[in-house]
């Protein structure tokens, strides 16, 4: 099995004559987790999205895997308005077994009668469960996550870390992230991508995320606050 | 035939109500008047004159829009409305009644034939992209990942809707084609507690309404079209009393 799962060459995305991305390349290995970070408008979601296919893009995109799940930005999944959809037929639309979706709901700690509840009737932290689980049920190589952690407490985001930490491990999962949230990276990226509509930087937090990076990603006005712990 | 044209409308009138496109009906099947005149004045069959009529409407909608780049339902009403006009400058007084309101009497065996195959097409196809529509309802990227085809879904879910309205035209004219898909929905939607219950609810009630409102015009010799809707306004209202809350 090659140890490299993707590779990103000049990539540029254009919607009409705006350039959206520009000459992005990077690659990733399997079981690595790279978090993309950028602030809002750098072009995350629509790389994501050109590495996926689902828009038009010019460069090379080269999957190693066709074994790729994704997950949109909470705000793009429609949770309103929606017919009488239960979660367990959520998860029919995926066709597989019900002893996987069962597994699945206990290694995520979602309690099984949710199978009957109504895709809108769950909360927000129920909700991003069970897209976890959604997004893991049929055994991806590869996982694309895009702001998971959207509109939820402290606590909240630390259980869906060490939720997603779990399944790395467990999984030996590749997995691209797109957040905001810098601590994440210290704690679970391997390489991270600084986008702002061009490659800022790539590479170990702990070499590329200086102050002069994450500036210019940002656009200035940074700064590091270091506290010690008593 | 009316069972059947019902339970296929019914049906794709679920996901139309989920789409939130069930107006569109309404706005096609104003479109049909025109096809329907036609074959009224020359004396071919009312559907193929509205299915005729609905894909010159469509096209011409399509190429406005890329010209002009306005709301397709804006488009759709500036279509509709003028083919309306121009309908009713030459549809004669007494045939009027049929274009809006439809006319189930002088219906060959053939025809009956064809329209219950036409029909089943229109529920088989609609149920082969149910799945793929809702997930693209619940998120378009989620689908595309998923390796869905959204344009040709699309394209296919329009040809469904085209068929089923110029179906429909002949029980309740080109006035009332949207009552004929979505009310169904609406009903069903008040009693299921899942997709498949919600889908297949909408069937059942767009069958029984179409079958009780054509005994009902054979019983009192009232306009079938104009039944078959109060029939199913009928099972709307009752279905009030069983709102599950979603």
């Amino acid at each position: 099995m090659e140890k490299e799962v993707l590779n990103v060459r000049n990539l540029n995305v254009q919607f009409d004559s705006e350039q959206i991305l520009k000459n992005i390349s990077f690659k990733v290995d399997r079981g690595e987790v790279l978090v993309i970070l950028g602030p809002n408008g750098a072009g995350k979601t629509t790389l994501l999205r050109a590495l996926l296919g689902l828009i038009p893009y010019t460069g090379k995109v080269s999957w190693k895997t066709k074994n790729i799940s994704y997950l949109p930005p909470q705000e793009l999944i429609q949770r309103e308005y929606l017919p009488p959809l239960t979660i367990e037929e959520f998860f029919k639309f995926k066709k597989v077994s019900k002893e996987k979706i069962l597994e699945i709901f206990k290694e995520v700690g979602l309690p099984v009668d949710l199978l009957k509840r109504r895709f809108g009737a769950l909360s927000t932290g129920q909700f991003q469960r069970m897209l976890i689980a959604w997004a893991l049920v049929d055994d991806p190589e590869v996982l694309l996550f895009d702001e998971i952690i959207y509109g939820v407490d402290i606590g909240g985001k630390e259980t869906i870390y060490s939720l997603l930490h779990k399944f790395w491990e467990q999984r030996n999962l590749t997995i691209l992230m797109v957040t905001h949230d810098l601590s994440v990276v210290w704690e679970h990226a391997d390489n991270v991508l600084c986008l702002n509509k061009k490659k800022i930087c790539y590479g170990e937090p702990k070499k590329i995320l200086t102050l002069k990076n994450l500036e210019e990603t940002y656009g200035g006005g940074i700064k590091f606050y270091k506290h010690k712990h008593g | 035939m009316g069972a059947f044209i019902g339970a296929a409308a019914g049906y794709l009138g679920s996901l139309m109500v989920t789409k939130r496109t069930a107006l569109m009906g309404c706005s096609l099947g104003h479109l049909t008047i025109p096809g329907i005149t036609l074959a009224l004045l020359y004396g071919f069959d009312v559907s193929l004159g509205a299915l005729l009529f609905l894909a010159f409407g469509i096209v011409l909608i399509w190429l406005f829009e890329r010209r002009t780049k306005l709301p397709m339902e804006a488009l759709t009403a500036v279509v509709f409305a003028s083919s309306v006009a121009v309908a009713f400058l030459y549809l004669p007084e007494e045939e009027t009644k049929i274009a809006l309101l439809g006319n189930i009497s002088q219906i060959s065996l053939l025809t009956t034939i064809i329209i219950a195959i036409l029909s089943l097409a229109v529920f088989l196809v609609s149920r082969r992209i149910f799945s793929d529509m809702v997930l693209m309802s619940v998120s378009e990227d989620l689908a595309k990942a998923r390796g869905i085809n959204v344009g040709k879904t699309n394209f296919i879910y329009l040809i469904c809707i085209a068929l089923t309205v110029a179906l429909g035209v002949r029980i309740v004219g080109g006035l009332l084609t949207a009552a004929l898909v979505a009310i169904p929905a609406c009903t069903s939607r008040n009693f299921s507690r899942n997709l498949s219950q919600y889908s297949y609810g909408g069937m059942i009630f767009g069958s029984l309404a179409c079958v009780i409102g054509i005994i009902a015009f054979k019983i009192t010799g009232l306009d079938a079209g104009l039944l078959v809707i109060i029939t199913s306004a009928i099972f709307f209202l009752i279905s009030l009393l069983f709102v599950r809350k979603h």
